[in-house]
């Protein structure tokens, strides 16, 4: 069991990449295997993650599954894989992800292999970059899985993909060059690529402070944070639907995991005495976007405009940590704002994932996102509706749902630092629900918009399974999202313990 | 001189001796059996190939030879063994192109061949008069190459412009020389480093002698503000000779500029660190931010060759051995990439018409999937992509100028990297997300799929496995 224990990260790593290129030789003739050989990979690297959990010792927060190589000697650079409590529920999201995204695009018609093969290879590349523990290595990882995406948008997309994906990949490659420029000075400074020595490495205020902005531009531009959130809505509007649902329920993720694995312990300093930005913009992402998503039209665009503000929770939670400590002085009730943050992370997987393929059902009905040309679908899709309206109720924060979990967490964690930084984090209680609800009454309920709407078919067998397993998880974690925290807990405590303590060198 | 001696200059002799021979033999070789012209070539490099890597095996200190004038050192040894790699790559690819174009003739590979002589000279220069000749040799080749199709006008006129501008730049080279010579009354490049160490030469003359040395390199280079030929001579001449101008020459290039500057004129480096500076900024932004008004591919990786040359004198400008290893891995991963690029293009011309414009790459995915993914991977590479090799090539030149304290240039060099990836997704998008005009599958030549794919993998798993060249490179500065 050891020796598959070492080995496990590499698998979930490499079989579905090594999986995704076969798939590029399977011609377009084949498309029913290259599906079933997807699905397939794409199950067994999801039973393999079970076995993480299922080997996971939560007790601790010492990186487990751990497996080091050397790759590059000149550069003293590991092939360092391991996880801890923070990054193993994100690579269950993304194994889970991937299965999901497999079975909803059974309908793809066009180079369904190579449909196939860039989600593998890119659920591949998401799980090497959460279990990178060499910053080179999640360097790569982070970077290499823009080649997928940027395809996955610009092949199968909608009419403007071509815009949508290059602005997607040129934000995030802008954004990434900087934390390229910060981790080479890291590297000149300490002699390590590992991120634990870069954890230990003592760094004046000056250099934290650079080095913070550095980190802070490249998983702004992925969480995406306001005012660098603009690809964001583009992209999720042209991207097929697997593509919009990989992106919101991982990818926008990895932005915030990176300021928990990098940001926060490589610069504590620097993120102590700059959490006012990244609060204040958080703050500009629930208020500010929470209106603009009010605004839309297009269904997809809305769900893009409330994963912006959903995420900025996530920012919120994460440097709420500073002011609580500064507030109350109580380190161990600091960690509830990073906790909740977590959460609100892997919720906001299933939740926007969910809601992005609900859209997704009906657009493959209807050809059209817009909410107009709906109305009444609750009547000609009665279980459609009840699964699309959970879940945009979970978006909403509805207690009961995972929505409502981390979003309490935060809300809890603010009042500690600041009686305002609640008030206006709370503003998304009402905003979401505004927004999620008038959708809702907009394209479910009411009298049937038009004869379109009318001829509507319920959902298949394949839709039926994939909405199934999203609501259970849904309501799964907001009834009992003990397992979660608990799982992430010993690592938080050890995060806010090591960030709290300056690494100004003395 | 002695046996020994001739020894270490073995596969230059060898060169020289079989560009003769297949230049008389093509004479007696009728135009049906041209393939054994191109065989015999092939199997020159392979030979020198075994010569070369027999020197390469006991790492040895640098040799000198013919009175200092010829070095013979691992850093010589691995750029003569990519020299021949990419020659070899260069002539498969040509082969099919040449055929096309009715230019399948014998003097392309007795030129081609005199140009890579030209590079291994360079490569192994001792002294300044070394470097010249094997500069001069591998230009005059050049030039003819350029001019290979007498009825292009087009051609003619690359090669016109190539030929003047070409001269003007060894003229400046030469004359930059001729003040170091005076200034430090010797040739020998060990010398004038000794003599530069002893402070005693006249700094003016000094100072006059390296800009003209540094511009004539720039020039070579195609370095802004000096690099105004660059992109009409890759435009005019025939693909298959861009292809060879645009991969081989910069290997020499590479050295010519660590034989002066490195190893005769150590001793200025301030100074000529403060020009390269200048000259690394310009290229990367005119380099790539011109490059997206292109139409012409051809003028667009031109233009991108530019911003390259910008990467590879960021590299040597830090002025360390990892800013050299760094500067030297660069140039054999961009002659890798621009070889396996150009071929690409070679494989769109038919009947001889090349594809010049990028609309020519339109909705290639689906006429020819394969070679559509390789150039992807090509692209990916030259934006400088994990995880393929470009971006281990543009991490070490950054991470050797930020540990020589260039940190603000290396930021601009991030950003133009960034606008540059621009032009390299358009083709990408040219080829997977629009509908081709025709859907007529690509026809090539076994041996011509078989060596663009290597080209094409080559990138993604000199990337996954980056470690052995970079440790090739870091050695070959070592001590």
């Amino acid at each position: 069991m050891d020796a598959l224990n070492s080995q496990l990260l590499s698998l979930l790593v490499w079989l579905p990449v090594l999986g995704g290129l076969a798939l590029l030789f399977v011609s377009d003739s084949q498309a029913g295997l290259a599906k079933s050989i997807a699905l397939i990979i794409a199950l067994v690297a999801f039973v393999l993650s079970l076995l993480l959990i299922a080997g996971f010792d939560s007790s601790t927060a010492a990186i487990q599954f751990e497996q080091k190589l050397l790759w590059i000697e000149a550069f003293k650079i590991h092939y360092h894989l391991g996880i801890d409590g923070l990054s193993l529920p994100l690579i269950v999201l993304t194994t889970l992800t991937t299965v999901i995204v497999v079975i909803s695009g059974w309908a793809v018609q066009d180079r369904v292999g190579h449909y196939m093969a860039a989600f593998l290879i890119l659920s591949g590349l998401m799980v090497g970059m959460f279990s990178a523990l060499d910053a080179m290595l999640f360097y790569v990882f982070f970077e290499a899985m823009l080649v997928p995406m940027f395809l996955i948008i610009g092949i199968w997309g909608g009419p403007n993909r071509i815009f949508a994906t290059i602005k997607f990949f040129l934000f995030t490659f802008f954004g990434s060059v900087f934390m390229l420029i910060a981790l080479i000075w890291l590297y000149l400074q300490s002699g390590s690529f590992a991120v634990a020595d870069l954890h230990e490495f003592p760094i004046s205020l000056q250099a934290q402070i650079w080095i913070f902005l550095a980190f802070l531009i490249a998983f702004a531009v992925k969480v995406p944070m306001w005012p660098v959130h603009t690809w964001l809505p583009d992209a999720h509007v042209e991207a097929p639907t697997g593509g919009s649902v990989v992106l919101a329920a991982v990818m926008l993720k990895i932005g915030g995991y990176g300021l928990v694995r990098f940001s926060l312990p490589i610069a504590p300093d620097a993120a102590a005495a700059l959490d006012w930005l990244v609060i204040g913009l958080s703050l500009v992402a629930i208020v500010y976007i929470g209106f603009v998503a009010l605004a839309q039209r297009d269904m997809k665009k809305l769900i893009a405009y409330s994963s912006i503000s959903h995420m900025g929770f996530v920012t919120l939670g994460l440097f709420l940590t500073f002011a609580i400590v500064r507030s109350t002085g109580d380190v161990s009730g600091a960690a509830l704002g990073i906790s909740g943050g977590m959460v609100q992370m892997i919720s906001h997987g299933f939740i926007s994932g969910a809601m992005f393929l609900a859209v997704g059902v009906l657009y493959d009905r209807m050809h059209s996102r817009q909410i107009a040309d709906y109305g009444g679908v609750a009547n000609t899709m009665p279980w459609f509706a009840m699964f699309a309206v959970l879940f945009f109720m979970a978006n909403s924060g509805l207690p009961g749902t995972s929505g409502f979990v981390g979003e309490f967490m935060v809300i809890l964690a603010a009042f500690k630092a600041n009686f305002w930084f609640a008030f206006l984090a709370a503003m998304t209680l009402i905003l979401g629900a505004g927004y999620s609800l008038w959708l809702v009454k907009r394209v479910f309920y009411g009298e049937i918009g038009n004869d379109s709407v009318a001829a509507l078919k319920d959902l298949n067998g394949r839709e039926w399974l994939v909405m199934t397993v999203l609501a259970l998880l849904t309501i799964g974690l907001g009834v009992w999202p003990h397992p979660l925290i608990d799982m992430m807990n010993a690592s938080i405590v050890e995060l806010v313990n090591h960030i709290t303590t300056t690494k100004i060198a003395p | 001189m002695n046996i020994v001696e001739i020894q270490l200059a073995l596969p230059e002799i060898f060169i020289a001796v079989m560009a003769c021979v297949i230049l008389i033999a093509d004479l007696f070789i009728s135009d049906r059996r041209r393939g054994l012209t191109h065989l015999l070539a092939l199997i020159t490099l392979a030979f020198v190939t075994i010569i070369t890597l027999r020197m390469l095996w006991p790492v040895g200190a640098s040799e000198l030879a013919f009175y200092d004038t010829f070095v013979r050192d691992r850093f010589g040894d691995v750029l003569k063994l990519f020299s021949y790699l990419i020659l070899f790559a260069a002539f498969i690819y040509a082969k099919h192109f040449l055929r096309m174009a009715n230019l399948y003739r014998g003097e392309f590979y007795a030129l081609s061949l005199f140009a890579l002589l030209g590079v291994m000279i360079m490569i192994s220069a001792g002294s300044m008069l070394t470097v010249y000749l094997g500069l001069e040799l591998l230009a005059l080749s050049s030039y003819a190459l350029v001019a290979l199709n007498r009825d292009s006008a087009t051609g003619s006129e690359a090669g016109m412009k190539y030929f003047i501008l070409g001269s003007l730049a060894s003229g400046i080279l030469l004359f930059g020389m001729s003040l170091i010579y005076g200034a430090t009354g010797t040739l020998a490049l060990n010398e004038i480093s000794a003599s530069l160490a002893s402070g005693a030469d006249d700094q003016l003359l000094l100072s006059f002698g390296l800009a003209f040395i540094v511009v004539g390199i720039a020039f070579k280079f195609g370095a802004v503000p000096f690099h105004m030929w660059l992109p009409d001579v890759y435009q005019g001449a025939p693909a298959a000779i861009t292809l060879l101008i645009a991969s081989l020459p910069k290997l020499g290039y590479l050295a010519l500029i660590i034989r002066m500057l490195e190893d005769g004129m150590s001793g200025l480096h301030a100074d000529w660190q403060a020009m390269l500076v200048v000259l690394a900024a310009l290229s990367l932004i005119l380099g790539n931010v011109v490059a997206i008004a292109q139409s012409n591919i051809k003028r667009m990786l031109g233009y991108s060759t530019i911003s390259h040359v910008g990467f590879i004198l960021l590299g040597v400008l830090a002025g360390t051995a990892e800013g050299y290893a760094a500067a030297m891995f660069y140039t054999i991963v961009y002659a890798m990439m621009s070889a396996g690029t150009f071929a690409v293009m070679i494989l769109l011309s038919h009947d001889g018409i090349e594809a010049e414009n990028l609309e020519d790459f339109r909705g290639l995915a689906k006429r020819s999937p394969w070679f559509a993914l390789m150039m992807l991977m090509l692209m990916f590479s030259l934006a400088g992509i994990p995880v393929f090799v470009g971006f281990f090539a543009k991490w070490q030149v950054i991470a050797a100028a930020i540990g020589a304290g260039f940190t603000g240039l290396s930021v601009l060099a991030v950003i133009t990297a960034v606008i540059g990836a621009f032009y390299y997704l358009r083709v990408v998008k040219l080829m997977y997300f629009d509908e081709p005009e025709n859907t007529d599958a690509i026809e090539a030549p076994a041996d011509f799929k078989a060596m663009l794919s290597i080209n094409g993998l080559g990138m993604i798993l000199l990337g996954l496995f980056s470690g052995g060249l970079i440790s090739l490179c870091v050695s070959s500065f070592a001590g």
